[in-house]
């Protein structure tokens, strides 16, 4: 591993950690989609950034950039105030407006020049040592580094100062305006540093990429957690982990850098969508699976105690008469009898004393409306669940 | 045209997760088959479009991540996902993958008659559709539930109307790219939606809109040198938006300005009555006049406002008095009437 190689991993590694912050609060905030909009609107405040500067490097452009994103920001929600759209749709129409505006910006003005929409677009990370930072002949490392470390750290330092303000507006908005802070301040800030770090980053590792970051790493830890400093720290985790493994893939195969990393931030949310403990899709299937079967046996008991007379309760009788398949009847009559709610005896199915009691209560809990009291009633009849 | 049902369901930013979810589609087409041919390329597209929007659909139902967190990382990932690919094509030793990426910025240019007889042909199909299942789209835009009850195949249609608009999202990538594909599907149908009520109209304007951004922004970029095409239809299609927020008659800006303008004045002008209500109500002739002096002491009293009154013969003006008319003193008294009803 040579020097290139570590700066490389270390721009990716900071900037995924400088995305994942803010990206955790927009996912809460259910903001996600402004991510995507600033990343695509910052081009013309880049384009005229750079007429101006001329250095696709200086702070000047960043913070123009950051302003356009500011700018799409309170456009999104000018036009969302209005009540004529909705608010998907305002930030659907302000962003193609606004790249619009830059790539004829650039056709028209900056031909010849080093900037395009590709590179602002997708970004090149295996360029990024070679753009130096030279402070009076002294090599301090490549200047990207340089940039996302500073806004890392700003980030860092405002998240401290004012983690609990974050927390408390981000859940609950109108006790933060209750308790004196601003919603609106706490928005525009963390637009801010949303669009800060965007612009920061875009140019190491480009906009799709940044957006990446932002939201697939904070929407893998939201599977995992409901803790939001558990959810921070996992997302610092997924994106750095990403970030590095991203790398290597991207130097086995030859390919962009951006893109491996995003590839692995991808197959690293299947993995937990598919296998997250409580919320991924295989035990949110077990479960829907384990409720249907209870809640048919549960229709099933209350058909037996309504039932007094032998004939209806004849096992034959019973699965014409609820009208289950085969399969799905054998299933309930089984975990009822391993709950010890039925007996069978002559092929006639009749109610334990137990099993009664099950179905009196759960016929009280129907009645009254109380529905979501027979789930914790089962855990206290179930000695198996479905 | 397609698009309207995507502003109406709330769903407007999936036409901009569709045409990112795309690339990944083409990138691996052209992997298996190694050829350029577009409709091969399109196909991919679509089968990895329907892929992601079933996926975002998946992931909004089956876990608690919103809709926009599904969108974006779909989005974000398909996409990184497809440059992944392409910059993997790149290093292939095969010399036919150059201009794989007009795909990311779309080049109207390019196009050869084959392709434009197939976007004809799948515009057709698409309104075929549309017309025939017109009653069944409508219902389920508009109340899902019951059309459940009705016993549609909700699902189905779901489906149906998702699949025509990843196929036109698909198609249109060609015309403008990924980036702006979303513009060309909502920017026509939230002009259309400032102007009507109704859905069929809103499609046909829509349609109509649509259309006209897309004359109007190539006319546009072929007299000018080095304007792409695309950019400028999504251009053109903004400025129709922005025109349709201000100026449309019912939900435009413009107008909504002037009602409340409106409004106001009448507010006042009825406060002032009131007020003169009060103090004639203390005589016994209601046309007793008064010093217009007394009115000052209230806000919201001016000349003008007098003046309107008197045109509506409800007050007369007698140098630096006034009187209610019988008129002005009905009216006046049934406008406390009223507010006390609507207490």
């Amino acid at each position: 591993m040579n020097s290139a190689q570590i700066e490389i991993q270390l721009i990716a590694s900071l900037v995924a950690i400088a995305c994942a912050i803010p990206g955790t609060f927009l996912v809460l905030r259910k903001m996600a989609m402004i991510s995507d909009a600033i990343s695509h609107s910052i081009l013309p405040g880049i384009v005229i950034g750079f007429f101006i500067t001329h250095d696709l490097n200086s702070p000047v452009l960043i913070l123009l950039a950051a302003l356009t994103g500011i700018i799409t920001v309170i456009l999104v929600e000018y036009i969302q105030k209005t009540g004529l759209v909705k608010e998907d749709t305002a930030i659907g129409l302000v962003f193609p407006a606004l790249f619009s505006i830059g790539v004829i910006m650039i056709a028209k003005n900056a031909n010849d020049v080093h900037l395009d929409v590709d590179a602002v677009l997708l970004g090149e990370l295996a360029f990024a040592p070679f753009d130096r930072c030279i402070v009076s002949g002294v090599d301090l490392g490549p200047k990207s580094l340089w940039i996302i470390g500073a806004i890392l750290l700003i980030t860092i330092t405002l998240l401290i100062a004012f983690f609990k303000e974050l927390k408390v507006s981000t859940f609950d908005k109108g006790l933060a305006a209750s308790l004196g802070f601003s919603p609106a301040i706490m928005h525009y800030g963390l637009m801010s540093v949303s669009s800060v770090t965007t612009v920061g980053a875009f140019d190491a590792v480009g906009a799709i990429l940044v957006v990446a970051l932002m939201i697939a790493p904070a929407a893998t830890a939201y599977l995992i957690t409901t803790d939001l400093k558990k959810m921070l720290w996992l997302s610092i985790g997924f994106g750095v982990l990403s970030a590095i493994s991203g790398y290597w893939f991207a130097h086995w195969l030859d390919a962009s850098i951006a893109g491996s990393i995003t590839t692995m931030l991808g197959f690293i949310f299947l993995l937990v969508y598919l296998f997250a403990p409580s919320k991924g899709i295989i035990a949110v299937l077990y479960r829907e699976k384990q409720q249907r079967t209870e809640v048919s046996l549960l229709t099933f008991l209350l058909h037996l105690k309504n039932h007094t007379e032998e004939r209806e309760r004849h096992v034959n009788h019973l699965q014409e008469h609820i009208n289950w398949q085969k399969v799905r009847a054998k299933t309930v009559l089984e975990l009822a009898l391993k709950n010890n709610m039925i007996l069978v005896e002559d092929n006639i199915v009749s109610l334990t004393e137990k099993g009664d009691e099950f179905t009196s209560l759960a016929i009280d809990y129907i009645i009254s409306n109380k529905d979501t009291k027979i789930e914790d009633m089962k855990d206290d009849f179930f000695l198996f669940r479905g | 045209m397609l698009g309207s049902f995507a502003v109406l369901r709330k769903q407007s930013l999936l036409g901009d997760a569709i045409s990112h979810a795309a690339l990944p589609g083409i990138a691996i087409a052209f992997l298996i088959t190694g050829a350029k041919d577009s409709n091969t390329l399109l196909l991919g597209a679509l089968v990895s479009g329907l892929i992601g929007t079933f996926w975002i659909r998946g992931i909004i139902t089956k876990t608690h991540l919103k809709s926009d967190t599904a969108l974006g990382l779909i989005l974000s990932l398909f996409f990184g996902f497809g440059m992944f690919l392409l910059t993997f094509i790149q290093k292939q030793p095969n010399a036919n993958q150059a201009g794989l990426d007009k795909y990311l910025f779309g080049q109207a240019a390019t196009l050869v008659e084959s392709d434009v007889w197939m976007m004809a042909i799948v515009t057709g199909i698409c309104l075929l559709v549309l017309l025939l299942f017109w009653k069944e789209f409508k219902i389920l835009l508009f109340d899902a539930d019951y059309t459940k009850t009705l016993g549609f195949n909700t699902k189905f249609i779901d489906i149906l109307i998702t699949s025509f608009i990843v196929l036109a999202i698909v198609l249109g990538l060609q015309t403008v790219g990924v980036v702006l594909m979303s513009a060309m599907l909502l920017a026509p149908a939230a002009a259309a939606r400032q102007w009507t009520n109704s859905l069929a109209k809103m499609v046909f304007l829509a349609a109509l809109f649509g259309a006209f951004a897309g004359v109007f922004g190539t006319a546009i970029s072929a007299s000018q040198n080095n304007l792409s095409t695309g950019p400028v239809i999504v251009l053109v299609a903004s400025v129709f938006v922005v025109f349709s927020f201000i100026f449309s008659p019912r939900r435009g800006l413009l107008f909504k300005q002037i009602r409340f303008i409106k409004n106001r004045r009448d507010l006042q002008l009825h406060k002032t009555l009131a007020f003169m209500h009060q103090i004639a109500e203390t005589h016994e002739d209601i046309s007793h006049p008064h010093a217009i002096k007394i009115l000052n002491n209230f806000q919201g009293f001016t000349r003008g406002t007098l003046q309107k009154l008197v045109e509506k013969n409800y007050v007369t003006l007698q140098g630096n008095m006034w009187s209610l008319t019988e008129d002005g003193f009905n009216t006046a008294s049934n406008l406390y009437n009223q507010q006390a009803n609507n207490e």
